[in-house]
């Protein structure tokens, strides 16, 4: 079935926390080393949050938790984020 | 000023009595996942309790169909507000699988196929709470929905129910997985509406 | 070179940060038994690049909200807005768009949405249009662009559809547009006569009818996430470099 979708479904939902459209940075994933823009990313969404996985070896770069109050944002799976101005 | 859209009402959304508060009722069961469905071969499955002095005790596919297997009526509640009535599973009670096991922990890791992690306290896993599930509504469970086998705890939120089980790690006290981590409770019961922290 | 027609795709790409737009219909159509287009006025819009998507936003009398993605249809500098959404029986939301929405009716948007899975009239070279089923709808806004700007790149799409009464925007489609060249894929049924049997795209669907690796185009495939993982797998196998093969998925089928 394969409900996933593209980083790039991320722009809207992040445009609520960030002035940059983050879904062009780049991340490098802690478990493969891959470098590539967000959009890239594979988006497992559901109605409180998202997990969102390396496009290569399908580890988690980032965990986003919507609760009623506030955003949780985890970036356990990247190095780090590169992001153009 | 709000926009309303005329006409649109959302999926049925109507209370129903004897659902936690905030749920829905639905037909479907829909599919969650926070990766991609893993595929496991019965004959390489293996579920295993490894409890505090390292000792490992492993069923194969085979060796857990061989212990006594239960009949499960249930209602399901998933944190993403729906709920369903009377779902039917068959699968292996936890308190058969623990029976042989002496520990002093009171929490247990589950962790599955694919790396997802959850923490339950051991007490909702042992008296008749809880089972390792491998049919439900009579077919073999499909991998979507956790197949080969999964945890089933019907009575905290869905999320607890590990899809694709494959090892309970016993610790000695309560440690975050996956969802718990990121601002999920770390109990989860439907009943108190304990979604996060 | 590519830094700088990524950088000039960034610089035209519109980005304003996390607004809701109330948006009123203007117009629908029926594109297809399962689908309609739907034109939005969208007071200080201001216009999106091709490729990019809107969440949508509805809200029932009880303040309960639903929100999703949609692709947009169209290209522009102003308020106005088209979508073109497939029914999924058991959805919450598109049933709603495709049975019930009419002119008049209000729903909020954000966006213009997304940076990456875009097209704008100054990147050069040829460009290979990959869609299934409502996957056509941001391939279709490239079209568009490509049409409007008169840009001399040349444009092929591959577009797989159920049958023919499937297809979103077949009018358009079936004129003739020089620069543009559309092949046809049909998965269940096929015109009297079609050459190829109904089946899903292949292979050697792409290897007959795409641009080969060679000329290495710029290649957007679009829709289900079924669709969209299995052709991307072929295209890399057609050696196509995985960099300039940029997806859409819409999710389950
Ligand atoms: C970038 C992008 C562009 C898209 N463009 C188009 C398009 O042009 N045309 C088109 O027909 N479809 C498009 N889709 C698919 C569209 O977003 C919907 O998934 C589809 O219309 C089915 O929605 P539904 O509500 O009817 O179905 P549902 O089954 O109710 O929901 C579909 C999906 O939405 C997600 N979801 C469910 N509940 C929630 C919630 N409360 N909050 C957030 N997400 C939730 C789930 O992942 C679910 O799989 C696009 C998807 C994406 C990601
Ligand atoms: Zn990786």
């Amino acid at each position: 079935m394969g409900e996933h979708v593209d980083g790039n479904s991320l722009a809207g939902p992040l445009s609520e926390l960030f002035a940059v459209d983050l879904t062009m940075a780049s991340a490098r994933c802690l478990g493969c080393g891959d470098v590539s823009e967000l959009a890239r990313a594979m988006v497992y969404p559901d109605p409180t949050g998202y997990v969102v996985r390396c496009s290569q070896c399908d580890d988690v770069l980032m965990v986003v938790v919507q609760e009623p109050d506030s955003v949780c944002i985890e970036l356990r799976g990247m190095a780090w984020l590169k992001v153009p101005r | 000023m709000a926009v309303i859209s005329r006409g649109f009402t959302g999926r049925g959304r109507d209370h129903t009595p004897d659902l936690p508060p905030g749920q829905y009722l639905t037909a479907d069961f829909p599919v969650l996942s926070a990766g991609p469905t893993p595929d496991i071969d019965t004959a390489d499955w293996q579920f295993s309790i490894r409890t505090d002095d390292a000792t490992l005790h492993t069923w194969n596919w085979d060796e857990i169909h061989a212990l006594p297997i239960e009949d499960i009526d249930t209602d399901i509640h998933c944190v993403t507000r729906w709920s369903k009535f009377g779902t039917s599973w068959r699968g292996v009670s936890l308190d058969t699988l623990f029976a042989d096991i002496e520990t002093t922990d009171g929490f247990v890791m589950a962790h599955s196929y694919g790396g997802y992690t959850t923490n339950i306290p051991l007490d909702d896993l042992l008296g008749g709470k809880a089972w390792i599930a491998f049919e439900f509504d009579g077919e073999p469970l499909d991998p979507e929905h956790g197949g080969p086998a999964r945890l089933l705890v019907p009575h905290l939120y869905f999320w607890k129910s590990a899809k694709w089980i494959r090892s309970l790690e016993m610790m000695p006290a309560d440690q975050p997985g996956f969802w718990e981590q990121n601002g999920y409770n770390m109990y989860g019961d439907p009943w108190l509406e304990q979604r996060y922290w | 070179m590519s830094t700088l027609s990524e950088r000039e795709t960034r610089d035209a790409a519109p980005h304003r940060i996390g607004l809701w737009h109330a948006g009123v219909v203007v117009s629908t159509k029926t594109e297809s038994p399962t689908g309609r287009s739907i034109v939005l006025d969208v007071p200080g819009w201001g216009g999106n690049i091709a490729g990019q998507h809107a969440d949508l936003r509805l809200t029932a009398a009880d303040g309960y909200q639903a929100v999703r993605s949609y692709s947009i249809a169209s290209v522009s500098n102003g308020d106005r807005v088209e979508l073109a959404v497939d029914r999924l029986p058991t959805g919450e939301v598109s049933p709603y768009l495709v049975d019930e929405l009419r002119p008049g009716d209000q729903l909020e948007l954000r966006g213009p949405l997304g940076g990456w899975f875009v097209w704008t009239p100054s990147l050069p070279g040829a460009v290979q249009l990959i869609g299934g089923g409502s996957g056509i709808v941001p391939l279709m806004a490239m079209i568009r662009s490509h049409t409007a700007s008169g840009s001399d790149a040349p444009f092929r799409l591959l577009y797989s559809v159920r049958s023919p009464d499937d297809a979103f925007f077949r009018s358009e489609l079936d004129t003739p547009t020089p620069g543009l060249d559309v092949t046809w894929l049909y998965t269940r049924v096929a015109p009297e006569g079609w050459g190829r049997p109904p089946g899903r795209i292949t292979v050697d669907d792409l290897a007959g009818s795409a641009f080969a690796a060679s000329l290495s185009p710029a290649v957007f495939v679009c829709g289900p996430t079924g669709f969209v993982e299995s052709v991307a797998t072929a295209l890399v196998a057609l050696g196509h470099d995985p960099h300039k093969v940029k997806t859409e998925r819409f999710g389950g089928a």
